[in-house]
């Protein structure tokens, strides 16, 4: 059977298993819609947790963002910072804000800081920071659907839209919950299959988190050992030691992910569905045990799949691949563009290095990395198609969830909360669910239009959820003193601190030519480059909220009591189901 | 149904949870921040296996301990829930 026809059945089976399961999983209540009733088991919410955090990005991306981009070393940043988050998360704010048992992010900061100002200043940091995140899903959508199955782009993103609207609308948290458990077993296969066996390929050892540290077959020479030294012998850096810009920036830049990752409110809800304070502190493990398996694995795909690549290109030093007798994988992506060739020299060889001047190879994706690696491997065509299915499900899994975090606070926190507090339980859910279906409609045209900014959009998420809804969740949780106004500006502070200082070196709304300040090192603060900025915004939230909090009047005692009893465990089973 | 707590019990409980945490988070900050980015240097002089250490802790090791870390939280304040009365079955 072809790839094609393999990869239609492959990826036309996990659609229908999403269908099915959201006809199953219909939301029969507004607790079904925003929390999946909240009876979901730690391990269960710990896997869908694992699929709504890991993106198209992740997925699709990262490895080679760690090969290539960032040089590998560098990019370990990626590694730490988006794992990391989960030890915050789980014992600074999940298992309080289970406590606390509402039903969306805006409104605990609405309660804790006693004022809808508070509330709304809190709705318009999680849209920003959902919307930037969610126009990346929808454009990994896109691309993976007309890198795979050869559709263009856009039907290929009318196609995921539907299947969105099906679960998401029908079934809300609910149907969302029970589709990421589905996805995450399909993306983790579609994942680990190809790395285990590449690292069998290159190591003799299966496990890729022990093949990037052992010895190539049939050599006493340790893998990472050659891959340092083919880099360098192309001019570039040493991939083991490779800083990315310096110590300083991958510090703050580490930072910034791990209080985004705490801070990004399609994330804290799903902590929302277990049904006790202890289940959200363990769920929080067990999504951080299912994200590992991935985020231990790419470091070891980068790495093989980079040194696969070029000793693919220059077998042995000097001597150069003929363009013409280049592998047919090659040829299949230099359709697609993420690989280009360019005879500089007119030698019909190709030349792959550092250096600009000579590089042949002018166009080397980060995607590649991911994509064409079960091909270089020479892996079986069901391979390939379950990588295919994996990044549409990674893809997928978080668009929905962001997508129920921005409905949620249209139609729980604008509608009921402020705009009409008396309307039923059923007109709500309504409500919730044409809040849903304009969200992916806008999310969809976004994706068929994408602003400018969309290029840098995931990381500045981060950067936005770091510097607003981190710090107000952390400080209202830890502290009785924080008051309204010192909470919102806070908010206000972190959130325009980061938007001015990406603005000011990519451009206002990044479009080209408004940038007042050059996008380099010699202009960034400290040498921290832009998306590694949340961090500083974040210290700002902090300062001001902790100084206006102390000229204004403190909070009320009811406040103060509430923070009194999200801190301990016991009642949490009779949370508020108004 | 879990008994009420008086105020110094909640104190002594909240004291506890946070010193627990605090200690947590300093293990956290020395795998990640230490010996990924800031102690990187010289605990690449060590080996382990192909990996160069400061390397591991930053691709590898740093993840492990992370997990590790949020289990044994779970573990501890289970424990301490316990103890105040304030567990949740």
């Amino acid at each position: 059977m072809d790839l094609q026809t393999l990869t239609y059945i492959v990826v036309g089976a996990t659609f229908t298993l999403y269908i099915g399961i959201a006809i199953w999983a219909r939301a029969g209540s507004t607790k079904d819609f925003y929390v999946a009733g909240g009876g979901i088991h730690p391990v269960q919410n710990g896997m869908a947790t694992a699929a709504d955090w890991m993106s198209a990005a992740s997925f699709i991306s990262m490895a080679g963002l760690i090969a290539l981009s960032y040089g590998g070393y560098g990019g370990s940043v990626f590694l730490m910072g988006w794992t990391g988050g989960y030890v915050i998360l789980a014992m600074l704010l999940a298992p309080y804000l289970r406590k606390y048992g509402k039903f969306t992010v805006p409104e605990f900061i609405g309660d804790r800081f006693y004022s809808n100002s508070a509330r709304a200043v809190a709705v318009i940091c999680l849209i920003i920071c959902s919307v930037t995140y969610v126009i990346g899903q929808m454009k990994g959508v896109g691309v993976a659907f007309s890198r795979f199955l050869e559709v263009d782009y856009d039907t290929g993103l009318y196609v995921g839209m539907t299947i969105v609207f099906f679960y998401a609308v029908l079934g809300g948290m609910k149907g969302i919950t029970y589709t990421q458990i589905a996805q995450y077993c399909v993306l983790i296969l579609a994942y680990t299959i190809p790395a285990m066996f590449i690292s069998l390929q290159l190591t003799g050892n299966p496990l890729p988190q022990l093949g990037l540290g052992s010895t190539l077959v049939g050599t006493d020479v340790y893998l990472l050992d050659r891959l340092d030294q083919v880099v360098m012998e192309l001019g570039f850096k040493e991939y083991t030691t490779n800083v990315r810009l310096s110590g300083l920036n991958m510090f703050a830049y580490t930072l910034s992910l791990m209080i985004g990752t705490a801070g990004l409110p399609h994330v804290i809800i799903r902590f929302f569905t277990v049904p006790k304070v202890k289940d959200a502190r363990s769920s929080a493990g067990w999504a951080l045990v299912f994200i590992a398996i991935l985020y231990t694995t790419a470091p070891a795909v980068a790495g093989m799949a980079r040194l696969n690549f070029m000793q693919t290109i220059e077998p042995e030093p000097g001597q150069y691949l003929a363009y013409e007798e280049r592998p047919q994988w090659f040829k299949n992506w230099e359709t697609t563009g993420l690989l280009q060739y360019e005879d500089k020299n007119g030698d019909g060889l190709i030349q792959y290095s550092a250096d600009p001047e000579t590089n042949e190879m002018v166009k080397v994706d980060n995607d590649i990395m991911v994509l064409a690696n079960p091909e270089i491997a020479k892996l079986p065509n069901w391979v390939i198609a379950l990588v295919a299915a994996g990044g549409l499900a990674a893809a997928l899994s978080t668009a929905a969830g962001l997508l129920l975090a921005i409905s949620s606070a249209i139609s729980h926190d604008l509608l009921k909360g402020m705009i009409a507090p008396n309307i039923s339980e059923k007109a709500e859910l309504n409500a919730s669910r044409i809040a849903m279906a304009v969200a992916i409609a806008g999310a969809g045209y976004l994706g068929l239009n994408p602003p400018g900014f969309a290029a840098g959009t995931v990381a500045l998420a981060f950067g936005l959820a770091a510097s607003s809804i981190f710090p107000a969740l952390m400080m209202g949780i830890f502290s009785k003193g924080i008051t309204k106004e010192g909470a919102i500006a806070g908010m206000v502070g972190g959130i325009g601190v980061t938007l001015l200082y990406v603005f000011q070196h990519k451009g206002i709304m990044f479009i080209p030519g408004t940038a007042f300040l050059g996008d380099m090192p010699a202009n960034w603060f400290m040498g921290i480059e832009p998306n590694a900025f949340g961090v500083v915004g974040a210290i700002v939230n902090f300062g001001v909220a902790i100084g206006v909090s102390k000229m204004t009047a403190e909070p009320p005692q009811e406040v103060q009591e509430l923070v009194e009893s999200i801190r301990i465990p016991a009642g949490a089973e009779a949370a508020v189901d108004h | 149904m879990a008994k009420k707590m008086t105020p110094e019990q909640a104190d002594a409980y909240w004291k506890r949870n946070v010193s627990l945490m605090v200690k947590l988070m300093v293990v956290w900050f020395v795998v990640s921040y230490g010996c990924g980015i800031m102690l990187f240097e010289p605990l690449n002089q060590i080996q382990l296996g192909g990996y160069k250490l400061g390397f591991w802790f930053a691709q590898q090791g740093s993840i492990y301990v992370f997990v590790a870390l949020i289990f044994y939280y779970t573990r501890k304040m289970a424990a301490l829930d316990r103890e105040f009365g304030v567990d949740e079955d």
